[in-house]
């Protein structure tokens, strides 16, 4: 091997057949600074036993970027030095052994815009498969402006979502239809029917609800849309239901998305697992069709939910605020599913804000500017219940989709009953909350204090009092706030 | 039936204490509430019509307290909303609406259906206040 593998090499020396170490051939620059137009990521790198740090980093940067394994003489036709990622800063992860956080700097004319897909295909292409590396993560990404602005984001976005649902100042309330699987169409616009009509905004397609023998989806449409039609009489609200249009090619779920508009429904959804390139396309459907698209984040935990080697979600979250949706699930702390707080704060942050600053311990390491995209809406789902409406609200916020599908469907009075005990629930605590009430210390005072006029309220506080699903979280930030010294 | 538009619906009517309290909350958050009303419920009626301007540079609830009371005797059989107008960038829209005012009797609405080709129905909410014209309904 030449060089040292000290310094990075120049000239002649450097483009010499053979192979160099990854930090001499120009992917290692520690005094770096990104410009302000640079995609950054930090990815948490595990060096496999005896490759050093820096040169792991210098590999992750080069093999996202540029290089190959051995010196190529082709890269002398190109601005090639403009086209290397460079790693530049690797600080060790805090109470970690063996794991670091590589900072590399990517030249926006890496990247096609407006391209979801070209971007993964750099930053969690081959390099994922690394063989000196034991695992590897992507934890964040820097995007600047100059790339965001090459997006369409999110077709309709908070305010508009809003504005079209005549419905403000309060989280929406949703449902998904139980069971997943297995209902007729007649049988599940009953449930929609009940819930919506019983007080929620919302009910919802799940994610692996698609055309299947005991269903087929034209059927589950069209009853689907009787029972919004028909809650909306009832209760004079505008009321919708995700129609999960997923399927197995573009052509079928442009089929389905078109039979759902025809219909007159206000909201689609689409499943994560179809695709970023499939996400954009229907992105664009909805924003030339004025629907609302919801995204279920199916499959995300098979690479989110491990800290050693994967995609950060927030990561996936910023990728779809850019490719495009309206709705994204982004986990809801208290309820069954993964969620650290902090680090579900820093999700959310990502999706409704127009400037993130950077906040590492809500596992943010960067400012991220948004420059005006439309914001996504987070959905929390999963194991929740109306006896929580305190604790979701004061770690949720108001601009949240709040789905209580067992919490529901499962009311020992019937499904409307359920759906009333989330309401009132819900309506207390925002009076609550304005009117200066301390509700995370108040909640249970002030749910209880509402079910006395409403008996659908307090029969769910009675049966799920004691749910709860108290379990360590596997995602967790690495940073925690230092307290300031008190001068 | 009970409309239940708006953020408290669900929720026994407001007493004028509670009403005051959400208007100031929202006047404290730098917001313009804001009078309406209609004898129009349509779920997709979005101009219900304006009693005055937003009060944009109104530092208390007691100020549009008043104008509620003016409002209702003139329009007390009709649904009487508050409105919140948030200017700030990125936002630019509503921030709470809530009603505070409803007609004694709330008819509703019927769903008419059309049954097209297919399976396909076409759907319309009529309300059936507004089979009398404007002014006589809720009379």
């Amino acid at each position: 091997m030449d060089g040292d593998g000290t310094k990075t090499l120049s000239g002649a020396e450097r483009y010499k057949a053979g192979v160099l170490k990854y930090k001499e051939m120009g992917y290692w620059v520690p005094d770096y600074e990104p410009k302000e137009t640079d995609v950054i990521a930090v990815f948490r790198i595990t060096p496999q036993d005896g490759v050093d740090e820096i040169e792991a980093a210098a590999a992750v940067a080069g093999e996202s970027s540029t290089a190959t394994w051995t010196v190529v003489w082709t890269d002398r036709l190109t601005a090639c030095e403009k086209y290397r990622a460079k790693a530049y800063r690797v600080d060790a992860v805090p109470n970690t052994e063996g794991q670091y956080f590589a900072y590399i700097a990517y030249d926006l004319d890496l990247f096609e815009p407006n391209s979801i897909a070209n971007l993964t295909a750099s930053i969690i292409g081959n390099v994922f498969g690394f063989k000196p590396l034991k695992a590897l993560r992507l934890e964040d990404m820097r995007l600047p402006t100059a790339y965001v602005k090459t997006f369409m984001g999110p077709p309709t976005g908070i305010v508009v979502e809003r504005e079209r649902l005549d419905k403000f100042g309060r989280p929406l309330l949703g449902a998904t239809v139980k069971p997943k699987l297995g209902l007729s169409g007649r049988n599940y616009g009953r449930v929609v029917y009940e819930a919506l009509k019983g007080g929620l905004d919302f009910t919802k397609d799940d994610e692996n609800i698609n055309s299947q023998p005991f269903m087929h989806w034209r059927d589950r449409f069209l009853y689907c849309m009787e029972a919004v039609n028909k809650a909306q009489a009832a209760t004079g609200e505008i009321k919708g239901t995700y129609l999960n249009v997923t399927a197995a090619t573009m052509e079928d779920m442009y089929e389905r998305a078109e039979f759902a508009k025809e219909l007159g429904s206000c909201i689609i959804m689409i499943d994560l697992v179809i695709g970023y390139t499939a996400i954009q396309s229907m992105a664009n459907w909805a924003r030339k069709n004025d629907m609302i698209l919801h995204l279920h984040r199916a499959g995300h935990s098979t690479y989110t939910r491990q800290k050693s080697h994967g995609v950060s979600f927030r990561v996936i979250a910023k990728w779809m605020r850019l490719a495009g949706v309206d709705h994204i699930h982004a986990g809801t702390v208290v309820g069954k599913l993964e969620g650290d707080p902090a680090t579900t704060k820093g999700y959310y942050d990502i999706c409704r804000e127009e400037f993130n600053p950077m906040r590492l311990e809500h596992g943010l390491f960067f400012d991220q500017n948004w420059a005006s995209l439309n914001k996504v809406m987070p959905v929390a789902s999963g194991g929740i219940h109306a006896g929580q409406m305190h604790q979701l609200l004061d770690l949720l916020g108001e601009d949240v989709v709040l789905q209580f599908g067992g919490g529901t469907i499962g009311h020992p009075m019937g499904i409307a009953a359920g759906a009333t005990a989330n309401r009132v629930a819900l309506e207390a605590m925002i009076l609550a909350r304005n009117e200066g009430r301390d509700i995370l210390n108040e909640g249970p005072d002030i749910l209880n204090d509402a079910a006395k006029s409403c008996s659908p309220l307090r029969q769910a506080l009675d049966v799920w009092k004691d749910v709860t699903f108290n379990y360590t979280s596997t995602d967790s930030p690495d940073f925690v706030p230092t307290p300031t010294a008190a001068v | 039936m009970r409309l239940t538009q708006g953020t408290f619906s669900f929720l026994p009517d407001l007493t004028d204490e509670q009403i005051s309290k959400q208007v100031q909350y929202c006047i404290d958050n730098g917001w313009a509430v804001s009078l309406e009303f209609t004898d129009d419920p349509h779920p997709r009626n979005t101009y219900w019509e304006m009693w005055g301007h937003p009060m944009f540079d109104n530092p208390d609830a007691a100020a549009l307290m008043y104008e509620l009371a003016e409002c209702r005797k003139v329009y007390g059989d009709r649904y009487i909303r508050v409105v919140a107008f948030d200017a700030t960038h990125g936002w630019e829209s509503l921030r709470l609406s809530f009603i505070v005012n409803r007609p004694k009797e709330e008819p509703g609405f019927r769903l008419a259906r059309q049954e097209m080709a297919g399976r396909n129905t076409r759907y319309s909410t009529l309300s059936y206040a507004t089979d009398k014209p404007a002014g006589a309904r809720y009379a």
